[in-house]
Formats: C-alpha cells, sequence, structure tokens
C-alpha cells in the first residue's frame, strides 16, 4: 500500500517548451486528485512523468509506501494501474483472451470474469476485441484496470466514448478504490462529477 | 503462469493471427529461394556452391519482413505503456519478444530449409551444416533486429530504416553460416559454426539491455 505521494516543484519540459512548472501537491492514502486544463496543457505529460515514462526537467516525485519510500521512476511505476487515452488492446484477440493476458502479465489472482461482469461484457466474452465499440473497449480498459491490482491508479480522460452507465460505472470503482486506501489521479477536461481536489495546469 | 510466459504466449499468438507476419515471412523465404535456381540455370554446381550464401541471405531478408512490428504494434495501440509498467522488466519484456518472434518466423524458416536445400542441389551434410546455421544464427537475426525495432519505434515508416540499422550489424552471421556451409561442401574443417554460436550467444545476451535502453528512450517520448 501507498501512504503518500508528494510532487516538489515539478517541472516538465518537451523540446523547448516548459508545458508546466512549479507544480506541488501532496496525496495520502484514500485520496483522488482531479488534474485539470486546456487541450496540450500537459495532462497526459503530467500523468506519463508520474508513471516514470518521462523525466521531470527539475523537481522531484517521492512515493512513501508501507516497503518504503522512493522518487524512482521505473520502481514507481510497478504500483501503477494505468488508464491511458488509448485502451491498449489487440483487435485479434478475443476479450477473455486480452483480459487473462494482463491478469497473467501482473501476476494477480483476481477474478477476471468477474471482472467482465462488472463492467458489463460478459456476454462479449469471446467476441474479437475489433467487434468492440469505442465504449465497449474503455469498459475493457477499466476491466484490466480493476485486475491490475495496483494501489496508484492513473487516469486519462477516463470518461472517453462512455455512455452515462459507463460514466456510473467509472464514478463505482473511482470510489470503491479509494476507500479501499488506494489514490488516483484523472487527468480530464471536463469535471468528472466526483468529489474530489483539483490542480490546474 | 508467469508474467513472462504470458507475454510470449500473448506475441506467439498474435503471430498466428491475421496480421500477425509468421506466415507470410515463411512464405517470402520460400518464394525466394525458389526464385533462386530460376535465375541463376540449371548447373547444379553452381546452385550447390551459392546454396549456402543465398538461403541465409533469404533468411534474414525474411526474418525482417515482421521485425519492424515487434514493439511497434504495442507502441501504437497504447499496450507497451501497461506491459512497461507490469512486474516485467524491459529487459525481460524484449527477450520475451524476441524469443517469440525466434519461435515465429527463424525456427520455422529453420525447418523448411532443408526442403529448400534440395532446390540447390545441397548433399545431405550441408544441408545439415545448413539447418544447424539457421538454428544457431537466426535468434541472433531476431536480437539484433530488437535493438532496430526499439530505435525506430516511434517513427513512421520505420520499417525502411530498419534494415539499413541492422543488415551491417548481421553480416558476421551470414559470413559464418555460409561460410560453414561451403566449408562441409568442399569437405573440409570449418569453426563457422562455432563463430556462429560465439556471436548469436552475444547478440543474445546483449541486445534485451539495448533493446529496453532504446524503448525506454521511445516511450518519453
Amino acid at each position: 500500500m501507498i501512504s503518500s505521494l508528494t510532487a516538489e516543484n515539478l517541472s516538465c519540459a518537451r523540446g523547448d517548451r516548459v508545458l508546466f512548472e512549479g507544480l506541488n501537491f501532496r496525496m495520502e492514502r484514500g485520496q483522488a486528485l482531479a488534474v485539470e486544463g486546456a487541450n496540450g496543457a500537459g495532462k497526459t505529460s503530467l500523468l506519463r512523468l508520474i508513471a516514470g515514462f518521462l523525466a521531470p526537467k527539475s523537481g522531484h516525485l517521492l512515493l512513501i509506501a508501507d516497503n518504503g519510500e522512493s522518487d524512482d521512476g521505473e520502481e514507481r511505476g510497478k504500483s501503477i494501474g494505468w488508464l491511458g487515452h488509448q485502451d491498449g488492446l489487440k483487435p485479434q484477440l478475443t476479450v477473455r483472451e486480452q483480459l487473462s493476458f494482463f491478469a497473467a502479465l501482473y501476476e494477480s489472482s483476481e477474478n477476471t470474469d468477474g471482472a467482465l461482469d462488472e463492467v458489463g461484457l460478459a456476454r462479449q466474452k469471446h467476441f474479437p476485441c475489433r467487434f468492440l465499440s469505442a465504449g465497449q473497449r474503455r469498459r475493457l480498459a477499466l476491466a484490466r484496470l480493476m485486475v491490475s491490482r495496483r494501489p496508484l491508479w492513473l487516469l486519462d480522460e477516463p470518461l472517453a466514448a462512455l455512455d452515462s452507465e459507463g460514466e456510473a460505472l467509472v464514478r463505482r470503482l473511482m470510489t470503491r478504490h479509494c476507500q479501499a486506501g488506494g489514490l488516483l489521479i484523472a487527468a480530464t477536461h471536463a469535471p468528472l462529477d466526483f468529489a474530489m481536489p483539483a490542480i490546474r495546469l | 503462469m508467469s508474467a513472462f510466459s504470458a507475454l510470449l504466449m500473448r506475441d506467439l499468438r498474435l503471430s498466428g493471427r491475421s496480421g500477425g507476419g509468421a506466415a507470410l515471412a515463411l512464405g517470402f523465404f520460400a518464394l525466394v529461394a525458389t526464385l533462386m535456381p530460376l535465375g541463376i540455370g540449371a548447373d547444379l554446381k553452381v546452385l550447390a556452391r551459392v546454396a549456402g550464401g543465398v538461403l541465409w541471405v533469404a533468411a534474414v531478408l525474411a526474418t525482417l519482413l515482421s521485425l519492424d512490428r515487434l514493439f511497434q504494434g504495442d507502441f501504437e495501440d497504447g499496450s507497451l505503456d501497461v506491459i512497461a509498467l507490469s512486474p516485467l522488466s524491459l529487459e525481460n519484456v524484449s527477450l520475451a519478444k524476441m524469443l517469440a518472434h525466434f519461435l515465429s518466423t527463424g525456427l520455422p524458416l529453420t525447418l523448411i530449409s532443408p526442403l529448400l536445400g534440395v532446390l540447390f542441389n545441397l548433399p545431405g551434410p550441408a544441408t545439415l551444416t545448413l539447418f544447424l546455421s539457421l538454428l544457431i544464427g537466426t535468434p541472433a537475426v531476431s536480437a539484433v533486429g530488437a535493438i532496430g525495432a526499439g530505435l525506430t519505434l516511434s517513427l513512421k515508416r520505420g520499417g525502411l530504416i530498419l534494415p539499413l540499422i541492422i543488415l551491417p550489424l548481421l553480416t558476421p552471421a551470414v559470413i559464418f553460416g555460409s561460410a560453414a556451409v561451403s566449408a562441409t561442401l568442399d569437405g573440409i574443417a570449418s569453426d563457422g559454426l562455432w563463430l556462429l554460436l560465439a556471436f548469436s550467444a552475444a547478440a543474445c545476451l546483449l541486445s534485451p539491455f539495448a533493446a529496453a535502453a532504446s524503448v525506454r528512450l521511445n516511450l518519453g517520448g
């Protein structure tokens, strides 16, 4: 479990362009944080920075977990559940193959069929992913997020392509994750209708 | 199932399905090897003499066909982000992908090579050497290729640049492999297979690190 995540004076640059600088925030167990901003403000870059894909131009990110503390990006990545703006699905694999693969890859013992039930894809279990609609693909990505069993969720536009029932599902999963003591950071350009503090880029 | 074998199995499964490229490489190899005797003519001595070189070059080119997709498919659809955050290190991810690529491309090519040797009038012992050299050498092609695939990851049409990067690095494999076949043909002792084994071992050991570094570089971009 993670007890806190702290950003100190964080700045991020892509090439010569500075996206944001002097960013500070602190999150504790069970807290959620929204990252708001216009298109191109650097929301996705902030998430990629937290995930350890990008190195900050300056500043620190400190993750304090039960098993010690670290500011190393790659180590931080092993605590992260990722829902990027791309769903990361292979058109040739069936819904079930896809999810079983992710469960095995994340060495998770989570019940994959239960997760599919929860996101409303139980009937599509044997469909290849190329037959899924954009919203169904998003639901499968959500199922993957559940199965990954990671304490820090990074969500990039979590509501994209979802219907109102899907949006409710996202809020339910977010609530449950926070109640279980997890942390989550959601980048969004529109309000999520979820009670959490927000930083603006 | 461990994370490593999960990734290996998924890549093998994908290579066998539509757009996977495993059958494509095999078909390409078989066709090039079939066309070559037609182009060279029916001089059996000449055919046997060039067989090692021609089949080795054809195998390398066929292996290259699907190499540019090694990481790129996963990069473009966002799977690579998810894979990079898994408990598996990027070095192990690269190793699993190289192994899957060898099993789906290099190994089938190796298995049909004795059949293609017949088209070149290659005698039995030389065919065996060809088979062994491909078995030892094609993992090196997948391994070295993975470095190129990692480097060209974020380039659109990176597949065109990939051969320019890795073909020069593969010259030792082609030289040792075809030299071993020629030596067997002439009935003289040769260290070709041993040198090829050394080259292949070095490539397979070092490439995962280089490939992982180049993937890491591109994940930030």
